[in-house]
């Protein structure tokens, strides 16, 4: 069974939807019990870093997180939630993240052309950076849907792949049993639930 | 590189999807549900859902389809039609929406696109604009394209991005329903005073009227269209390898 993690932040129903659609058990819990018994977890988020992080701490799921990560047990985080898993965030401030994956979360503005358009929305192609097994049934060049303002700097060998968008971001990392991915793997097709269906299957 | 995108709309009224020509004479077309499930498998990059329905059961029945659709949908869904205030933001975001359109919501109170930019985020929120030209002026249109509100859709549009919103989709009163290819005047006057995203809708009648848009107006990131999808006349699958022959970026 997969649990992805709710504490309070954002929808979760496409998620859900997501992992019913390859035949996976999912559950939306906040419950420390269920996320101890389950095989994966999920660590999704929409929002501002700040008040996530705030939220996380708050319902004291952070140290479970952290916990259970450290137990070997294989997490995804996704998006925001992909941002928490660094040591810390420039949003709006500066914020200490999970420290599970070393990197930090800086601002899409200051590395592209100020004639981009922020947030960095819409589809855009994978480009891998090493090999792993979240990318089992995927291939370099694979669109993927984002949207974010801020990025993953400093992560140096944990970078998986990339993306361009007036300069190289992260687009998925990851560290032993701890994956990371910027974009939106349910809300991007077909090329996303394979992603999904691979980090079912990531043996660690 | 980021693509272009396509995006079908589907207008609901009672469970159903309709498309009316000119904003007048509504036709069924099919199940929302089957036919968002096509589109997504088929190569669309998201779709919009316009409740047009006046009635409350009608908005029930709407809120039930939208569930069904976003349970078997994997692309982004925007969902747009009686939105006014947070609560309804709130009622389809619930319902698997990931974007929220506001149109004579925001008309009616300017403060709604700000305060949902706040609770939401700005990736969140859709100013959906109805624009015709009066004495050589685009004016800002509300229900459904009825109402002249005197409102100058160029400043309108400027302040809703101001003000938060993340994505302007421009639809061209002039061209809808005419086929005869997007408004890119319009759209052009519209990319030249907003840095987020500019959905063009209104007036696609073939393969070409895409092509020519995005290689008129670079700044412009979606196409959306309605019934030459639905009924076939331009495939997507069609559409994106001739974008690709263009050498215009997108996802195949």
């Amino acid at each position: 069974m997969i649990a992805i993690i709710d504490y309070g932040v954002g929808n979760l129903f496409s998620l859900q939807s997501s992992f019913a659609a390859i035949g996976e058990e999912a559950s939306v819990t906040g419950d420390k019990k269920v996320i101890e018994k389950a095989d994966r977890l999920i660590l999704p988020g929409v929002g501002a870093f700040g008040d996530a992080a705030a939220k996380l701490r708050d319902t004291g799921l952070d140290t479970v997180v952290k916990e259970q990560a450290a137990s070997g047990k294989p997490l995804l985080g996704i998006c925001l939630g992909m941002q928490l898993l660094f040591d810390k965030s420039f949003e709006f401030g500066e914020y200490e993240g999970l420290g599970l994956i070393k990197g930090s979360v800086k601002p899409i503005k200051d590395v592209i052309d100020p004639g981009l358009k922020i947030p960095h929305i819409g589809w855009n192609s994978l480009i891998f950076k090493k090999e792993s097994p979240l990318f089992k049934y995927n291939e370099n060049g694979d669109f993927v849907y984002f949207v974010h303002s801020y990025y993953a700097a400093d992560c140096g060998e944990n970078v998986i792949a990339t993306t361009e968008y007036g300069a190289e971001l992260t687009a998925a990392v990851a560290d032993k049993n701890v994956f990371g991915a910027q974009f939106h793997p349910e809300k991007s097709g077909k090329t996303g639930l394979k992603m999904l269906k691979a980090f079912c299957e990531v043996q660690i | 590189m980021i693509t272009k995108r396509i995006i079908p709309c589907l207008d609901v009224k009672d469970g159903r999807v309709v498309k009316g020509v000119n904003f007048g004479g509504l036709k069924d077309v099919n199940s929302p549900v089957d036919l968002a499930g096509y589109y997504s498998d088929n190569g669309a990059d998201e779709l919009v859902f316009y409740d047009i329905t006046a009635s409350s059961d009608g908005r029930r029945i709407f809120t039930d389809i939208l569930k069904e659709t976003a349970r078997r949908v994997f692309i982004p869904l925007t969902v747009g039609g009686g939105i006014n205030t947070l609560d309804d933001f709130d009622r389809v975001l619930k319902c698997g929406a990931d974007k929220v359109s506001v149109n004579s919501g925001a008309i009616r109170d300017p403060g709604l696109i700000y305060e949902a930019a706040k609770r939401y985020g700005s990736q969140c929120v859709v100013l959906s604009a109805d624009v015709k030209r009066v004495n050589g002026n685009f004016r800002v249109y509300a229900k459904g394209g009825r109402i002249d509100t005197g409102l100058d859709a160029i400043e309108w549009i400027k302040r809703g991005a101001g003000n938060g919103a993340g994505e302007i989709v421009l639809n061209s009163i002039d061209t809808d329903g005419v086929k005869n290819g997007f408004d890119i005047e319009m759209l052009a006057a519209v990319c030249e005073v907003v840095n987020v995203p500019v959905i063009a809708s209104g007036g696609a009648g073939n393969i070409r009227h895409f092509t020519d848009l995005f290689k008129t107006l670079p700044k412009v990131d979606a196409g959306l269209a309605a019934s030459i999808f639905h009924f076939g006349e331009v495939d997507i699958k069609d559409l994106k390898a001739e974008m690709k022959k263009n050498g215009i970026i997108t996802r195949i």
